[in-house]
């Protein structure tokens, strides 16, 4: 993974709102996952055009913090959302 | 019984009907007939309700859910209630028209069944001759339809030297994920149970393999792998627990918290017919009736892990001990634990096989 890898939501998984329980969730085939604030952060981001450095500039202007600190973490959970499954990283 | 959260998932049994005879299918030994199906717009109720509940998820099955002629606008149903939408079935019947409506209808994501990685063990297994390329075929229309696929594989002693293959035939059909899921003892698999139980040095073979692939193909193709719990010494939460995450409603109407709950006896289930989704999960005796831990009898009662696994599996209790309360015998704990001892002795390779019947 580079600042110039795109990441996008896998075919089938999609963000939306869960009005009965105020909340978001990954709804993806078969399953589902309730994103953390961070994660939700970032999954809001993952429109499948804008890249890593794009993201993380993103992020680190919102919470005003350091862009390697946030690079770092926002690497890490798109790694790990990778391995669920839930988002291609290109 | 107060805060009863809603239920996630509604598991839409459409029709008993299927094309093929598994030995080891989950539907019940008592099939729904064909005349007590409910009709189009009852279903399509059925999901507004279930999404007004807060259920997110719809799972499609059957029997096979491709024999309803109205599978499309019940697919347009559930899609305008705002459920995710998955598609579960054995696809021998699926062609590139039924696809093309289904995707333009909405549906989220299908769910393919294959027997075996080789055709002729495959139709054996599945009673249809012709049947595995179909499926391979099918699978090959919704990726092209760009819809997400799963291939789902059930094992048992008779096919599990096929695993390997199994996973190949997923990543060649360009699967996202694959299910690897060991027979569950309900149904037409408890009556085969001798047939289809694993050895444990098959078992662990079996792990080991599905682990190898998960490690290899991380981020490319998610497995997930239910294990029999049968080699258990702690019982699977069954359902997440009864009357929890699920709600399961039957070819006929019934509101069930899972779908062998039928072979409970003494319990009166609802039905759609007559009362809402919202009323039978929060106000039937029947979904009642096991929630929580009150109802619960030693050594569940007062067990650490009582709120982790909810004392197993209700129908597996009643079917191996007679006992509806009793604890899941999956847990090394229950006084009847060696029954699963007995069983895992009494399985082999010359046991008869007896296919399931079919849906009148």
């Amino acid at each position: 993974m580079t600042p110039a890898t795109v990441p996008a939501l896998r075919r089938g998984v999609r963000l939306r709102q869960d009005a009965a329980r105020d909340r978001w969730v990954v709804m993806a085939p078969e399953r589902m996952l309730v994103p953390d604030e961070t994660a939700l952060a970032v999954l809001r981001l993952v429109d499948g055009t804008r890249s890593l450095g794009e993201i993380t500039a993103e992020l680190a202007r919102a919470y005003a913090a350091p862009e390697a600190v946030i690079a770092e973490d926002v690497a890490a959970l798109l790694v790990d959302l990778s391995d669920k499954g839930l988002v291609s990283l290109s | 019984m107060n805060a009863v959260s809603a239920p996630l998932a509604l598991l839409a049994e459409l029709t008993h009907r299927c094309p093929l005879s598994c030995a080891y299918c989950s539907n019940p030994l008592q099939l729904a007939q064909v005349a007590s199906e409910l009709d189009t717009e009852s279903w399509a109720r059925v999901f507004r309700e279930a999404a007004e509940l807060g259920c997110l998820q719809l799972h499609l099955s059957g029997g096979e859910p491709l024999l309803r002629r109205d599978l499309v606008p019940l697919v347009e149903a559930a899609v305008e209630a705002g459920l995710y939408t998955n598609l579960i079935t054995a696809a021998v019947t699926l062609d590139a028209k039924r696809i093309a409506a289904l995707r333009e209808a909405g549906l989220d994501h299908v769910q393919i069944s294959v027997q075996d990685a080789e055709a002729g063990r495959a139709d054996a297994q599945a009673g249809f001759p012709g049947g595995h390329v179909r499926k391979l075929a099918a699978a090959a229309l919704v990726r092209e339809a760009g819809l997400p696929l799963t291939i789902n594989a059930v094992v048992h002693r008779r096919n599990l030297p096929s695993l390997p293959g199994l996973i190949a035939l997923a990543e060649a059909a360009g699967a996202e994920r694959l299910e690897v899921a060991h027979v569950q003892y309900y149904g037409w698999a408890l009556a085969n149970r001798d047939a289809l139980l694993p050895d444990r040095a098959m078992l662990d073979r079996a792990t080991e393999q599905v682990e190898a692939a998960r490690a290899r193909l991380g981020g490319r193709m998610v497995i997930d792998y239910v294990v029999p719990d049968y080699h258990a010494t702690r019982p699977k939460p069954c359902m997440g627990g009864w009357g929890r995450r699920f709600i399961v409603v039957n070819p006929a109407g019934r509101v069930l918290p899972c779908h062998a709950a039928e072979s409970l006896p003494g319990l009166d289930f609802p039905n759609v017919r007559e009362t809402s989704l919202a009323e039978a999960w929060m106000g039937s005796d029947a979904f009642n009736r096991f929630r929580g831990t009150g109802w619960m009898p030693a050594p569940c009662r007062g067990c650490a892990l009582a709120e982790a696994d909810w004392g197993g599996c209700r129908c597996q209790a009643y079917a191996l001990t007679g006992e509806i309360d009793a604890t899941d015998p999956a847990c090394s704990l229950s006084p009847h634990h060696g029954v699963l001892a007995d069983a895992r002795a009494g399985a082999g390779d010359d046991a008869p096989l007896v296919h399931r019947a079919q849906a009148r």
